[in-house]
């Protein structure tokens, strides 16, 4: 029975390994002599951090990975994070020229990952910090928009304060990707790197409306990164039973749970077409789930996760229905037994267009785990809180691009809880690196 | 498919064409030789080598007394990815006795009759002794000797290869003792490290050579190791120069090639050697002059095999150009070389970019901005606005993910166009080189409406106040 245990155990370690395993330095160095080295590097346009790619590539053909890494880390602190969990697909693969030329990119994430992982050691003491300006920021999160803003003013000499709500640092990068895609432990390493730079770390620290307040009068400047709340309920009867999840829960666990001690269903329903409903339903594939389904209420064409993603997903034998919009979750002595879904059909095969439910379709997906995957809520709580934060309808905080500056003097922000393109690690990090310049230009200007 | 084996010889029959070549009277069935080199070290390698296809062997240069060699011997140069664009060497002539290397030529030669087999020589710039290694070699059976002139290491310290190659008097000294006792064909092998290559090449010839091949090795050193600081190829932390070989120094080898063909007073048929992998490079050799041409580094990078590539390679060229023999092509590209005053000023190419084609990766651009002559247009387009100017080929660029659409070559919204500045273009071809898509970038004749006008015309007619000076190109 216990070699039994183990053996599962093994499996789900096996399940869990590396969606895109590191590269030899043979293979890294192959695949880097792919690369035509661009001008204006199309590549390079289309990563939000603006990574010199063709530069660290040509770095790792000549077989120089400390030098790619500084390459890469100077423009993305999470460089080696981003290389793991970025949709490069949409993005610098998506942009390669090679596509064009070869029908397939450069694997410019692996290469990443490579020139990261080969420098790793090295690379914690790449950075150190400006000399002291003895201005204070306070951030307010940890996940990667508040530590890349942490970085980038350490570089330049401010003193940082991260305010944390949780009990560790690196937010979704840390815990909220399911952990094919990144180990808990790399993610640590990253958030370790910006830490050694000197910055105080405060976990277990939330920050209302009130403590806000004090902070923008304590501090020079106060950085907003914090990200998004809970997932957002389906709004039907019986969300409330046993073996109902939400997504981000569910994920969460595979970082701070030994794999094999995860909760996973038997038959799991995931109930949404995004890119975190596919991370769920792939971690729940992985965890030893009998079936698992993705039930979503628009048809494919519709369907807001990225078609890597999808195409990953049903190769995990995922079973999907189109155009099922979840009515209520069936439940049996307090746990849930299913999910009673009706079939609608779309105006258009897009996502703006109206859904309408065809009558008396009703049809039940049996199931003992129902996850919600529909995407996170605004913590509308402190961002409504704040005087005179201009928000968007959606509740996402008004920043000026340029410097990630709110309506709010002395307040920035950047990460999900602002408005940036993409909820995206990668786009996280470019908004802590806005931020971070244009609260270093607002202090020069204070001190001049 | 070896002649021992059905009796059918590698001569591109099974094409229809005839490979054959006939080399100062040696025949070979096709153009294609091992050269004086590792690979002909032994009975064991020809053997397999006349297998697997080649047409003919210079057996690595005997000596009276086997040298010894040092280890390590070989350097390479990778060039951004692929191996060994160029090799070099420390390894010296034959290290085996000359009494085993004479036995088993004969024995080759006996069961492989209808190949051509020349022995490589080097001794000690005596008469005598150069008289007895003739005579004992050709007592073998096989059809010609290769004087080794050439080698630049080692051998050349000793007063032998090179140092005899780089002398036009002692090369013509040598080749005259070893045709007074030679009765087979004596080819001179040409070191490529001297100022004038076609000085010993005539000398050779007067010496009374019957043909003469090169290039030999270039004088090299491969580089330094940069963890320990030791050349490279190293022998205990230090090294010494070394014969520099392989695809890279075809272009210094067709150079000399067309030299020693083009020159009327050699006129003696040339065996090309240098930077032969594909059955293209045996092809340019034998365009500009060469009738046999000889292989190494390939050889040594990926064994005897690839003859079967140049034999089909140079068959299908032959079948499309409507060449039955391969004598109807030798040296048709000679009379091309033309000293630089002579070509015609009035000829005018530009580029032209293929936008259906075009990748956007801007290698062009930056060629033309940085190391040229300014004259391509880099314009940033908006996706949509670009997708519009490449509809032929719209479906390859565009990909649709998560309801967004997504173009290749595009990034912040915005993808690069290229386009050439035919005012100013100088015609230079940069661009079309570093361009990475085949029929992308295209060179187009244009009509400049002037007569033709060398250098040299217009020098004269300048002179005689008949033209007006040719104003300098625009530059930026």
């Amino acid at each position: 029975m216990a070699s039994e245990a183990r053996s599962k155990s093994r499996e789900i370690e096996t399940n869990f390994a590396d969606v895109h395993p590191p590269l030899t330095g043979d293979e890294a160095v192959a695949e880097a002599s792919r690369c035509l080295f661009c001008y204006d590097a199309p590549c390079q346009r289309a990563c939000p951090t603006h990574i010199d790619i063709p530069g660290f590539i040509r770095q790792i053909l000549h077989r120089n990975p400390i030098g790619s890494a500084r390459t890469i880390l100077d423009s993305n602190i999470f460089g080696g994070s981003c290389a793991r969990v970025c949709p490069t697909e949409v993005l610098c693969e998506g942009a390669c020229v090679d596509n064009t030329l070869l029908k397939a990119p450069v694997q410019i994430g692996r290469l990443q990952r490579h020139a990261c992982d080969t420098a790793h050691d090295v690379s914690m003491k790449f950075y150190t910090p400006g000399p002291s300006t003895k201005k204070r920021v306070a951030i307010i999160g940890a996940g990667p928009a508040g530590l890349t803003c942490a970085h980038e003013l350490r570089k330049r000499g401010h003193d940082v304060v991260i305010y944390e709500a949780g009990k560790v640092a690196g937010g979704l990068n840390t815990l909220g990707i399911a952990a094919y895609k990144i180990t808990t432990d790399f993610a640590m390493t990253e958030v370790n790197r910006v830490l050694a730079m000197g910055v105080v770390l405060r976990l277990n620290s939330p920050v209302d409306g009130r403590k806000l307040a004090t902070l923008l009068g304590e501090f020079d400047a106060v950085f907003l990164a914090i990200g998004l709340g809970r997932t957002a309920p389906l709004g039907i009867p019986g969300e409330k039973l046993k073996g109902v999840w939400e997504s981000l829960e569910f994920i969460f666990q595979t970082h701070t749970k030994p794999l094999a001690k995860c909760k996973v269903g038997k038959h799991v329903v995931v109930v949404g077409g995004g890119n975190t409903a596919m991370d769920a339903a792939n971690a729940a594939i992985k965890l030893g789930a009998k079936r698992v389904t993705i039930a979503y209420r628009r048809d494919r064409d519709a369907m807001p996760a990225f078609e890597h993603e999808y195409e990953y997903t049903s190769g995990n034998s995922v079973h999907f229905e189109w155009n099922a919009r979840p009515v209520r979750i069936v439940g049996k002595d307090g746990k849930a037994v299913g999910l009673r879904c009706i079939r609608t059909k779309l105006s258009k095969s897009r996502r703006d267009a109206k859904l309408t439910d065809i009558p008396k379709s009703e049809f039940t997906i049996p199931a003992d785990m129902v996850i919600k995957a529909l995407g996170q809520e605004p913590l509308v709580d402190l961002v409504g809180a704040i005087p005179k934060l201009k928000l968007n309808k959606k509740h996402r905080i008004v920043i000026d691009p340029d410097t990630g500056a709110t309506s709010v003097q002395k307040l920035f922000a950047g990460g999900d809880c602002a408005l940036v393109p993409m909820e995206e690690v990668v786009s996280a990090v470019q908004s802590g690196k806005i931020a971070a310049a244009g609260i270093d230009a607002m202090l020069s200007e204070v001190k001049r | 498919m070896t002649q021992k084996d059905n009796g059918k010889l590698p001569n591109g029959s099974e094409w229809g064409v005839d490979l054959s070549i006939d080399f100062c009277g040696v025949r070979s069935p096709n153009p294609f030789w091992l050269a004086s080199a590792p690979p002909t070290n032994s009975a064991y390698q020809v053997r397999r080598a006349y297998d697997a296809g080649w047409g003919g062997v210079v057996w690595k240069t005997l000596a009276h007394e086997p040298i010894v060699n040092v280890s390590s011997r070989y350097g390479s140069i990778d060039y951004d990815g692929r191996k060994i664009a160029g090799l070099n060497n420390i390894e010296l002539i034959t290290d085996r006795t000359l009494e085993d290397n004479l036995r088993e030529i004969e024995g080759v030669k006996k069961d492989y009759p209808d190949h051509a087999l020349f022995v490589s020589l080097m001794v000690e710039s005596k008469r005598e002794s150069w008289h007895d290694i003739v005579k004992q070699t050709q007592q073998t059976g096989c059809d010609g000797l290769e004087l080794n002139f050439g080698c630049p290491h080692g051998m050349s310290e000793r007063g032998m290869g090179a140092a005899v190659g780089q002398v036009p008097e002692y090369a013509k000294m040598i080749t005259g003792w070893v045709k007074e006792v030679a009765q087979i064909p004596v080819i001179v092998k040409l070191t490529p490290n001297v100022t004038d290559v076609t000085a010993v090449g005539r000398a050779a010839k007067e010496g009374g050579a019957d043909a003469l091949s090169l290039i030999n090795t270039i004088n090299s050193i491969m580089g330094v190791d940069l963890e320990s600081l030791a050349p490279k190829p190293q022998v205990r932390g230090y090294g010494s120069h070394g014969g520099y070989c392989g695809p890279a120094v075809k272009p210094i080898a067709l150079n000399m090639v067309s030299q020693i063909a083009s020159d009327p007073k050699i006129g003696i048929p040339i065996s090309g050697i240098g930077g032969i992998q594909a059955w293209q490079d045996a092809l340019e050799h034998m365009l500009l002059g060469a009738t046999s041409t000889q292989v190494c580094t390939a050889v040594m990078h990926y064994g005897f095999r690839i003859v079967e590539q140049l034999i089909s390679g140079m068959s299908t060229w032959m079948l499309q150009k409507r060449f039955t023999t391969s004598r109807d092509f030798i040296g048709k590209s000679v009379e091309r070389i033309r000293n630089w005053g002579d070509l015609d000023l009035s000829y005018k190419v530009v580029a032209e970019i293929n936008p259906e084609r075009c990748i956007n990766c801007g290698l062009c651009y930056i060629a033309c901005e940085d190391g040229c002559h300014q004259s391509i247009k880099i314009e940033r387009v908006e996706e949509e606005a670009y997708l519009k100017r490449v509809k032929k080929t719209k479906d390859d660029r565009v990909f649709v993910s998560g309801g967004a659409q997504y173009i290749h070559g595009a990034g912040d919204g915005y993808v690069n166009a290229f386009s050439i500045n035919q005012d100013t273009c100088v015609g230079c071809n940069m661009c079309s080189l570093v361009c990475p898509v085949e029929g992308c970038i295209t060179m187009k004749e244009v009509d400049t409406g002037k007569p033709r006008m060398s250098w040299k015309e217009y020098q004269s007619l300048l002179a005689a106040g008949k033209v007006d000076p040719i104003r300098p190109p625009e530059h930026v």
